[in-house]
């Protein structure tokens, strides 16, 4: 089984914890996501133009840019995590441009060493697969795709066609961190998602409370939070993984703990 | 006028059916050989693909056609005259110099050609919202301008820097009814209120239509702006036909995004004889901070298309430096990224220094005072004119009025205003 299946098989619903590498201390900062329990992780690859990205995640973007982080410290960071935790699934998410930039080969293979399970390229949708889509599929790393709720049925099998690992439903049109979706639009949605593919169904953008977390997590397979842990980095700085950690534990536990309900 | 019909074949602009026709790209998705494409998060997507199907339908539709050929002659005030800038081709001293007066239109640039366009099709997409980003302002004020005429709301991102160095623009929208909103992310410039701009419409998809400045951006953006801005060519061509009675020998414009110079050239393309010149604003010196994307930069992936970008080896981008605000921009639009690399077009560096220089001399010659922008193309026109025999003939592109630059060019010229 890969990592993905087997973080999604567990008796409960997934916390997927997003942070952008190279801002604070990563490496500690992960490891506090771990220990609190965090199912999946996703480590952002930061960019001079986050354009999906809301204020939080950009000024995150820039701090670790500001700081000197390269691609290949993105790969170093990556390789030691999946040295420290062999069993967590590892996601590179990131703009299409510091990922295509040496050549799709080139990016797929580097993930490949590294023991990156996945990849979320932002900017790059079904329709121009062929930039990272078949060097990642040739190199057993997982492309997951993005559906979001301008997705509509005709177009959904498109965004389907490659996708693997799991399905990322992005729950408001906008830029991460913003408002919230209603809860009704998000059954909705993760329903119809359901329907059409046996992938899990991962949750995200504007979910900041383990509330918000646990409400998500009674109908879809994952829930992801981005921002809220960015903040924390941004408020603590190299000494947040104590706070990133009791925050991931609350957000977890609100999860874990969710009780299913018929989507 | 000299009747079109009457004319060789090789002489007119006729639609781009021939085998070999470089005026047929891009392709249906996008792509101008390499470049192009839609590079864009998945929720614009189906919004990208819905404004492609609304443009193939207008493309089509002769009403269209006809309102926009309306606003262009009795609004913006086309044609724009072909003038034969007679005094500075005597002073150079070889080929003659004919200059393209865009900057004669209302609004003072080629940018309202563009917005009438777009906004006639925010009205068939029935959006109610407008949105645009801004560097020197010059297409926000378009922006703003079509927006008032057509009484639609209007939110123009301009990066901070910029709203501080452009505030006579920012007053103008403001008096036209545009909120301006100014961007302090990254360097507050040009790119960053593009990134404002994406951003505030991916939230806003269902009610709002982007108003995009250049030949960038997501197809079919470079497709449109380059179809709308297109009228440049055709005019010249008809005006020179009637004035010379042949096509010139050479065409010259400033590339910033590259829309004035496309809708030069792009009725050109096909003509082998018509030797192409782009210019690129090389800043400092290529050497130091300049905004020469094809000179400087390497292919990359931002705002929405594959394209030349000032980038590092890690694909992040840099920032681009010009005196011109219009030029001030990392990247360039895919059509001329694939021109250059198939040679049609030669794309040529000119700096500050030099466009300075000729933003002094066009104005005392011929009493225009051109945009810095168009001071590049004409700085390009002073160093190959006199390498050519006077029986040549140039067409350049003055795409703008320099009256937005005289706090520019006063300040570079250590004058107290």
């Amino acid at each position: 089984m890969t990592r993905f299946a087997t973080a999604f098989a567990k008796p409960h619903r997934a916390l997927v914890a997003f942070i952008t590498g190279g801002d604070g201390d990563t490496a500690a900062n992960l490891d506090a996501l771990v220990a609190g329990g965090a199912d999946v992780i996703e480590l952002g690859m930061p960019f001079t133009d986050p354009m999906a990205d809301g204020p939080a995640i950009q000024a995150a973007n820039l701090r670790s840019l500001a700081k000197g982080t390269t691609t290949a410290d993105i790969f170093a960071i990556a390789a030691a995590f999946r040295q420290r935790h062999p069993d967590t699934p590892l996601v590179l998410m990131g703009y299409a441009n510091p990922m295509t930039i040496r050549g799709g080969d080139w990016f797929a293979a580097e993930c490949g060493r590294a023991g990156v399970d996945g990849v979320i390229c932002v900017d790059l949708p079904a329709e121009e697969d062929g930039e990272l889509g078949p060097a990642l599929r040739a190199a057993g790393v997982d492309l997951i795709r993005l559906a979001t709720p301008t997705t509509d049925t005709a177009r959904l099998p498109a965004v389907l066609d490659g996708a693997g690992g799991f399905l990322y439903y992005v729950s408001v049109a906008g830029i991460t961190g913003q408002q919230q979706a209603a809860q009704a639009s998000i059954d909705e949605a993760v329903a119809r998602l359901k329907a059409a593919t046996d992938l899990p169904v991962a949750v995200g953008f504007g979910v900041r409370t383990a509330e918000q977390a646990a409400q998500i997590a009674r109908v879809a397979d994952g829930v992801v939070v981005g921002s809220a842990f960015v903040d924390i980095i941004a408020r603590h700085g190299d000494a947040a993984a104590p706070h990133v950690e009791a925050f991931t534990r609350t957000l977890a536990d609100a999860i874990h703990s969710a009780k299913e309900i018929a989507a | 006028m000299t009747d079109a019909s009457t004319l060789p074949n090789s002489l007119r602009s006729g639609p781009a059916t021939q085998a070999n026709s470089l005026r047929q790209q891009p392709d249906s998705r996008g792509h101008f050989g390499p470049f192009g494409g839609r590079y864009v998060a998945e929720t614009l997507m189906p919004l990208i693909l819905d404004l492609e199907r609304h443009y193939r339908a207008a493309r089509a539709d002769p009403a269209f056609k006809a309102e926009f050929d309306e606003l262009l002659k009795n609004y913006v005030g086309r044609p724009s005259p072909l003038w034969l800038a007679q005094r500075l081709t005597e002073h150079l001293g070889g080929a003659k110099i004919y200059l393209k007066r865009e900057d004669l239109n209302h609004t003072g640039a080629h940018k309202i050609n563009n917005c009438i366009g777009q906004i006639l099709l925010a009205k068939r997409m029935g959006k109610t919202k407008i949105i645009a980003e801004t560097g020197a302002g010059q297409h926000g004020v378009a922006t703003a301008t079509v927006a008032a005429l057509f009484g639609l709301p209007c939110t123009i991102f301009m990066g901070a820097v910029d709203v501080a160095r452009q505030q006579p623009n920012v007053f103008r929208m403001k008096l036209l009814g545009a909120e301006v909103v100014a961007v302090e992310s990254g360097a507050k410039t040009l790119k960053d209120a593009m990134n404002e701009a994406l951003r505030h419409w991916v939230a806003n998809v269902h009610d709002t239509f982007y108003i995009i400045g250049t030949v960038a951006g997501p197809h079919p953006y470079p497709q449109l702006v380059r179809d709308f801005q297109s009228v440049i060519g055709d005019e010249a061509r008809e005006q020179i036909l009637e004035a010379e009675g042949r096509l010139p020998d050479m065409l010259i414009a400033p590339v910033g995004g590259g829309s004035n110079a496309i809708g030069l050239f792009h009725p050109f393309l096909d003509d082998m004889d018509v030797e192409i010149v782009g210019v690129e604003a090389a800043g400092e010196g290529l050497d130091g901070k300049h905004a020469a994307s094809l000179a400087g930069g390497k292919p990359g992936i931002l705002h929405g298309n594959k394209t030349y970008l000032l980038q590092d080896a890690d694909g992040q981008i840099t920032e681009a430096h010009s005196i011109s605000a219009g030029l001030d921009y990392p990247g360039i639009g895919p059509e001329h990224s694939w021109l250059h690399d198939i040679g049609r077009v030669r794309y040529e560096p000119v700096t500050d220094e030099e466009a300075l220089a000729s933003f002094q001399k066009l104005t005392k010659l011929e009493g225009i005072i051109p945009a810095l922008e168009s001071a590049h193309a004409i700085a390009a026109a002073e160093r190959i004119a006199p390498t050519l025999g006077k029986d040549k003939i140039i067409i350049v592109n003055c795409s703008g009025r320099g009256d937005k630059d005289i706090f520019t060019v006063a300040e570079a010229l250590g004058v107290a205003l």
